[in-house]
């Protein structure tokens, strides 16, 4: 039941320290169960692609890691934080303190299908927001950076722009650089291309494997088998709510050990 | 035409105008505050909290202004015993609070209906966003949720500030004298109804007139996103990722 805990084969450096850990997660909804016990470790600068087809609850997992979705058992350990998930006595899901869970968030990157950016803030007032008024920063150290930041991914002369009046890449790249701006330990990428016209997937992949090789770490539900291939250090294949194939992507798509990874593979060509 | 008798009456309109902007600002004032709670509260709370408070809105809804004041300023009169051993006797006892309570509780109970469809209209996205970045409940709202559904509601909510503007005249049933009571005041002295009902029609429309301004400016202040883009000078290159 539980998923391999693998090592990581073919990593460099044995000694680098876990930056988020889930181990044994549930989650249903309703009479659904979508996450069947999934434990997953990864240290700091992986770059895990999660995989799967739709219905294998990747995303599921992926919104787990940061509490959009409340899992009904496991532990969850990121940013020195380690949250349980159970039932209490009387059998209700236990309480978590909303505290934890925000400190937990402020480690932990999200950036969404949708981009979602505040519509009625500029792309810089998106950036600053959260450095702001949730960490508390003063402001103009948090625009210096966000000026930065937008420099790094393109689009600095947009910073002025709402989020309307920007192209689904150029948002896309906003709301990595609004993600980047909390300086996380982990960034989670929900399908971060899947609502991208196809020529615009190619700049928010170019700022995605620029920040994997700045070695961050990354956790990326993705279909870009080309970028699970490339950039990412593992993949991950979920079917069913539990893990099929967890290795680095040299050896699970040259010799997949699954049979459905190996169809899934095919399919995708 | 009698431009002197105009002139006049007019002027003497104007005598009541601060009365008037006094019971809608008071109440719209007050009557904002409580709806944005009302309407958190239609939009989170329990089925327990919302029931009542549902009931609430409905009865204030449902029923004229006129009798609303009519039952606070004359109903309750008959409780003035208790009224008075709780204290709050000096409050029912002068028309200007039980218009200024009638009005309040009954601007909110509108404002709490249409501030909770902008609460509705929040992207659901928008929202998990200010979640995954660490955000308290409190702060999700003060930031991202109410600056979102105050800009969507900001048109029908201006039409409640100004169908509030125009029941102020309500008041002046129950002796108050602001501009229509004024007016009420001046036709039993000169039966000449025309003339002052006309000057008192054209003081609201003023007075609404500038309110309407004043709101389209605000929201034309708030929704820059809602509009093209920037006529940029760097519009013409597109950003492409280095």
């Amino acid at each position: 039941m539980t998923a391999p805990q693998s090592s990581m084969p073919g990593a460099a450096a044995p000694a680098r320290p876990d930056a988020i850990a889930v181990h044994d997660l549930h989650k249903s909804f309703g009479s659904l169960e979508v996450l069947k016990g999934i434990s997953l470790t990864a240290r700091e600068g992986d770059v895990v692609s999660i995989l799967g087809s739709s219905g294998s609850g990747k995303s599921t997992l992926l919104r787990c890691l940061n509490l959009l979705e409340a899992p009904d058992a496991g532990t969850l350990s990121a940013a020195g934080e380690t949250l349980r998930f159970g039932r209490d006595a009387s059998g209700r899901p236990a309480k978590i303190d909303p505290r934890r869970v925000e400190r937990l968030r402020r480690s932990v990157g999200m950036v969404f299908q949708n981009f979602n950016l505040w519509s009625h803030m500029t792309v810089l007032e998106n950036i600053i927001e959260a450095p702001v008024h949730v960490l508390g920063r003063p402001r103009a150290d948090c625009i210096a950076e966000a000026e930065a930041l937008l420099a790094k991914v393109g689009i600095a002369e947009r910073r002025h722009y709402y989020p309307a009046h920007l192209s689904g890449g150029q948002q896309q790249r906003a709301a990595i650089a609004r993600a980047l701006a909390m300086n996380p330990q982990v960034l989670l990428f929900d399908e971060p291309t899947s609502a991208l016209d196809p020529e615009l997937v190619g700049e928010v992949l170019r700022v995605m494997r620029a920040l994997a090789e700045e070695g961050r770490t990354m956790l990326v539900v993705t279909h870009e088998m080309g970028f699970a291939r490339d950039v990412s250090s593992r993949v991950l294949f979920l079917h069913q709510g539990a893990v099929e194939e967890d290795g680095a992507p040299a050896e699970v798509f040259a010799a997949p050990r699954s049979e459905r990874f190996r169809q899934f593979i095919s399919a995708q060509r | 035409m009698d431009i002197a008798f105009f002139q006049d009456v007019f002027l003497r309109l104007l005598g009541g105008v601060p009365l008037t902007l006094q019971l809608a600002g008071i109440s719209l004032s007050i009557g904002f505050v409580l709806a944005v709670v009302l309407a958190i509260a239609l939009h989170n709370a329990s089925p327990l909290v919302v029931l009542p408070l549902r009931g609430y809105v409905a009865l204030f809804r449902g029923t004229p202004l006129l009798v609303q004041i009519f039952l606070i300023y004359y109903g309750l009169g008959q409780f003035r015993p208790s009224l008075q051993a709780m204290g709050v006797w000096w409050l029912f006892r002068e028309p200007y609070w039980c218009v200024i309570l009638a009005l309040t509780l009954n601007t909110a109970a509108y404002g709490a209906e249409i501030l909770r469809g902008g609460l509705q209209s929040v992207p659901a996205g928008q929202i998990e966003a200010a979640l995954a970045c660490g955000m308290s409940r409190g702060l999700l709202y003060r930031r991202i949720v109410l600056p979102l559904a105050f800009r969507q509601a900001l048109p029908a909510y201006g039409n409640e500030i100004i169908l509030m503007v125009k029941g102020t005249s309500l008041a002046s049933i129950v002796t108050l004298l602001e501009v229509t009571g004024i007016a009420h005041q001046i036709i039993s002295q000169t039966y000449r109804a025309i003339e002052v009902f006309i000057c008192a029609g054209a003081i609201y429309l003023i007075l609404n007139f500038a309110i309407t301004r004043a709101l389209a400016w605000l929201e034309h202040r708030l929704s820059p996103h809602l509009r093209p883009p920037p006529a940029a000078r760097s519009a013409t290159q597109k950003g492409e990722a280095a």
